[in-house]
């Protein structure tokens, strides 16, 4: 029976995705990439891993359909000329490329001895990790220096956008300017779903600390709260140079570093020592959610832009 | 309180607080960077003798021994790697200072060129001291990201095109890279270098693995078939951007390639695969240099010089790993020694080139070949820098370059493999020739009519080019320590 | 759960990186790379997951906890990536 449905489900994630890479139109990629992450957060489920399908379905699906959406609504506008086809030739290759690396994958696999992972290290250490959930464990105490490197990556894609704004936009608000009618249906949708979003998303945020949840997706969701309440007119955009703004994106990869460094004085770094581990986890845990709401959000707002409105 | 161990971990974590504070407070960046960049020197600096007379150092980030937690581990290879890119780096900064304060502390440009270098500088940092496969992952994101950025910051038309085709390569890199990661993890059960000594090898996934994650380290080192996107990429970012750019990112990459094959799968490489690489690296010597005789801009000449220097990086492989590195562990110690001396003094030289064509720009307002005459007059203090970079490129003696190619060569003949001591050999004249087309353009005297006014630029600044070239040169003058670093052959 | 059960999943993920690949290489639009890398991506973690945990000891959260950190360096790259698209366009530049 599970291993029927789990049949079923990939393949249906398996045309899900040849229709978003090889249909024809590019709006209708997008659309089933959307749908392709959504689906794919529902095999994590299968898997038993429920916080990586969380984040798959918020930032996987969600957030980086949101980004696509909004790409490819200014390629649109822009009227970029369309490219030309590619050649039978470099088709046919690549196929056969595609489908040798396939079947090369498997059959390599097929030979793969079943290797005990570390569940076990994790479980015997995770009463003085300060947390329950054992995804999080790993993320903030056992491989703390990823997760700290990772949310760099997130600054680091947030300034490399900033950085492609005209001279003359520099420093402006975040984004084109939009208008929206106050009593229409996108300002209602406005009104009802940011406090919601903040609801669920501190949910998120806090349970992560003995189930499925955490900072990521917990923070993608607080973002998403902030992105509606401006889509929809209720708050205007941000300036890039705006104190608070950037406080908050920079609150969670400094607080973080200052945690790590205070271990120096026993000569450790990012060291967790088990007396503190709870509260310390836990203000790791909220300083990375603002963190990574205030940069998702920025990112999908955009760099600033006069450019007409849409 | 080890004073070591807070080196090691100031190392890692001072540029990214750097960054952090120009993102915070922009106004001050100036004195940020330039405190970062002072204290980073002396630190790496007192690591590096720590390691020279102590051994290596190594921590366990939270106090979590691999295979749960991660392993960094400063060795003599890292504090090599470090103490360049320390260097490299300061020079970078200090050079900057004046073009990029130029348009004010509130411009875009200000407001993000500093924060994106300091996070390439923890990035390279975190790469060369790390020991676990996925960190180091993540480590190459971080620098790719913020070197895509940097390489597009001038945005015009054709610099987004060549930082859009960077970032093509660079993630088609890292997703071949990550699905290494994936297989051995499977395979093995640990990411940690250490653990996976002499371990891989066993499964066929592993041969699959090395390979994935071989051809993506590939990708990103710009090995000859996959170069085509550094030319236009180094030759658009801003001068300062390019030293850095062809200096250290690429040596990044290739550190890793480095480790993962003499270090955790030594027994897995076999004949075929390390002659490919070592043929492609001689296709990169040569096709580099030949590009870099054919252009007119010096950015691009000193660009196609990466691609070739590059090439010789590769030769290690059938040196140190193949039949010739079976005849005795001497031969490979050469070859890996004399591939560190290449990667470290090609760094410094290179960094130098590209500073000394930002200051010919700023001068002549252009970098075409044909017309810099009478730059030499102008900016004599550049043009000796060059010139001294280009002795260690060259291969003559006294430079790190010498000792690079010396070592090499030393290891074809003894290997009996004299063939890519040709390579090497034949990549040295190839370099006097292409880097002789600017020098001798620069010191024509120029005609009077066409005589065009220099800006003028300050002396100082001239200066940093200098310094760096010296450094190359002081590496083949002065050998001995950086060779006790280095060590042999893993 | 048993090893038999994740199969499926194990086969789909490799489907996905060679449908993902053949995307990269074939697509001229820009913006279907861009959803060509993400597919790949998504297929290497989801066989990483599928390959982790054992019927005896349970699932793995460290691949689960790495796949987490993949998901969001992903989103950056993605992110950066359509940020220079755009800018790109917005420059006259035509996608190759």
């Amino acid at each position: 029976m599970s291993l029927a449905f789990n049949t079923l489900l990939s393949l249906i994630i398996v045309a899900v995705a040849a229709a978003a890479i090889l249909g024809r139109q590019a709006f209708m990629a997008v659309v089933f990439f959307i749908a392709y992450g959504l689906l794919i957060a529902l095999a994590w489920l299968r898997l038993e891993a429920t916080n990586v399908a969380l984040a798959e379905a918020a930032i996987g699906a969600g957030l980086t359909g949101i980004l696509l959406l909004v790409a490819w609504t200014r390629l649109r506008a822009l009227e970029a000329p369309a490219p030309s086809p590619p050649h039978r030739l470099l088709q046919v290759l690549a196929g056969a490329g595609a489908g040798a690396v396939t079947l090369g994958l498997l059959a390599a696999i097929s030979q793969l001895p079943a290797v005990p992972g570390l569940q076990r290290d994790v479980a015997e250490h995770l009463p003085v990790t300060g947390t329950d959930n054992p995804v999080t464990a790993v993320l903030l105490n056992f491989r703390t220096w990823d997760t700290l490197l990772e949310t760099l990556v997130l600054l680091a894609a947030l300034v490399g956008a900033w950085t492609l704004t005209r001279d003359e936009d520099w420093p402006g608000r975040a984004g084109r300017r939009h208008r929206v009618l106050p009593d229409g249906v996108l300002a209602q949708f406005g009104r009802v779903l940011p406090p919601v979003a903040l609801v669920v998303g501190a949910y998120l945020v806090w349970v992560g600390g003995y189930q499925p949840g955490g900072a990521f997706q917990g923070g993608t969701v607080l973002a998403a709260a902030w992105i509606v309440a401006v889509m929809t007119g209720h708050l205007p955009a941000p300036r890039v140079d705006d104190r608070w703004m950037r406080m908050a994106v920079l609150i969670g990869p400094t607080f973080f570093l200052l945690v790590g460094l205070a271990g120096l004085v026993v000569g450790a770094f990012l060291y967790i020592p088990p007396g503190f581990a709870k509260p310390v986890l836990m203000a790791i845990e909220a300083t990375l959610a603002v963190a990574i709401a205030a940069t998702l959000a920025m990112l999908v707002f955009g760099a600033p832009e006069q450019g007409e409105s849409s | 309180m080890s004073l070591p161990i807070t080196a090691l971990v100031l190392c890692l974590t001072l540029p990214l607080l750097g960054a952090i504070a120009t993102v915070a407070a922009p106004r001050h960046a100036t004195p940020l960077v330039t405190s970062v960049a002072g204290l980073m020197v002396a630190v790496t600096t007192g690591l590096t003798s720590h390691v020279a007379v102590h051994g290596p150092v190594v921590v366990a980030l939270g106090e979590w021994a691999p295979p749960l937690g991660i392993q960094i581990m400063a060795d003599g290879p890292a504090v090599l790697f470090l103490l360049v890119n320390a260097l490299v780096m300061a020079a970078v900064v200090l050079f900057s200072l004046a073009p990029i304060g130029q348009p004010g502390p509130r411009s875009r440009l200000a407001q993000t060129f500093w924060p994106l270098l300091l996070l390439l500088w923890g990035a390279l940092n975190a790469i060369f001291v790390s020991r676990d496969l996925f960190n180091l992952y993540v480590g190459l994101e971080l620098a790719s990201l913020a070197a895509v950025a940097l390489v597009a910051i001038e945005r015009k038309r054709d610099t987004l095109n060549a930082a859009l085709r960077y970032l093509l390569f660079a993630l088609t890199g890292s997703l071949l890279y990550l699905l290494g990661v994936v297989l051995i993890y499977a395979g093995h059960g640990t990411l940690d270098i250490t653990l996976l000594a002499g371990e891989l090898g066993m499964h066929p996934t592993d041969a699959l693995a090395i390979g994935a994650m071989t051809a993506g380290l590939a990708a990103k080192t710009a090995l000859f078939p996959f170069h085509v996107w550094l030319p236009p990429a180094h030759a658009g970012a801003p001068a300062p951007a390019s030293a850095v750019l062809s200096a250290l990112v690429p040596k990044a990459s290739l550190y890793i390639a480095l480790r993962l094959w003499l270090e955790a799968a030594p027994g897995a490489g076999d004949a075929i695969a390390v002659n490919v690489l070592g043929w492609l690296g001689a296709l990169a010597v040569v096709h580099g240099s030949i590009m870099a005789l054919r252009q007119e801009r010096l950015k691009l000449v000193i660009a196609y010089s990466t691609v070739a220097q590059i090439g010789y990086l590769f030769l290690v492989f059938p040196l140190a790993l193949g039949a010739a590195g079976a005849v005795g562990s001497g031969v490979a110690d050469s070859a890996w020694n004399g591939t560190l001396f290449q990667a470290l003094s090609h760094a410094l030289a290179k960094a130098a080139l590209f500073l000394c064509a930002g200051l010919i720009l700023e001068a002549a307002g252009h970098d075409r070949i044909a017309r810099l005459a009478g730059v030499a007059q102008a900016l004599p203090v550049t043009l000796f820098a060059f010139g001294l970079a280009a002795i260690t490129l060259m291969g003559l003696p006294p430079s790190g370059g010498f000792m690079a190619k010396y070592l090499l060569v030393t290891a074809s003949l003894e290997g009996g493999v004299p063939g890519w001591g040709l390579i090497v050999l034949a990549g040295g004249l190839l370099a006097a020739a292409y880097l002789y087309r600017p020098m001798a353009s620069a010191f024509r005297h120029p005609d009077q009519e066409s005589a065009a006014p220099f800006t003028t630029v300050a002396a100082w600044r001239q200066a940093i080019p200098l310094g760096l070239a010296i450094a190359s040169l002081a590496l083949g003058i002065l050998p001995a320590v950086p060779h006790e670093l280095m060590g042999g052959m893993p | 759960m048993t090893a038999t059960e994740w199969l499926p999943f194990t086969v789909c993920a490799a489907a996905l990186i060679g449908l993902g690949l053949y995307g990269l290489v074939t697509q001229p639009l820009l913006l279907r790379r861009v959803i060509a890398f993400n597919v790949i991506g998504s297929g290497i973690f989801l066989l990483f997951g599928a390959l982790s945990g054992s019927e005896s000891a349970g699932t793995d959260p460290v691949p689960q906890a790495m796949i987490i950190t993949g998901i969001v360096v992903a989103l950056s790259a993605t992110a950066l990536a359509l940020a220079l698209v755009v800018a790109h366009a917005r420059e006259g530049g035509r996608d190759p």
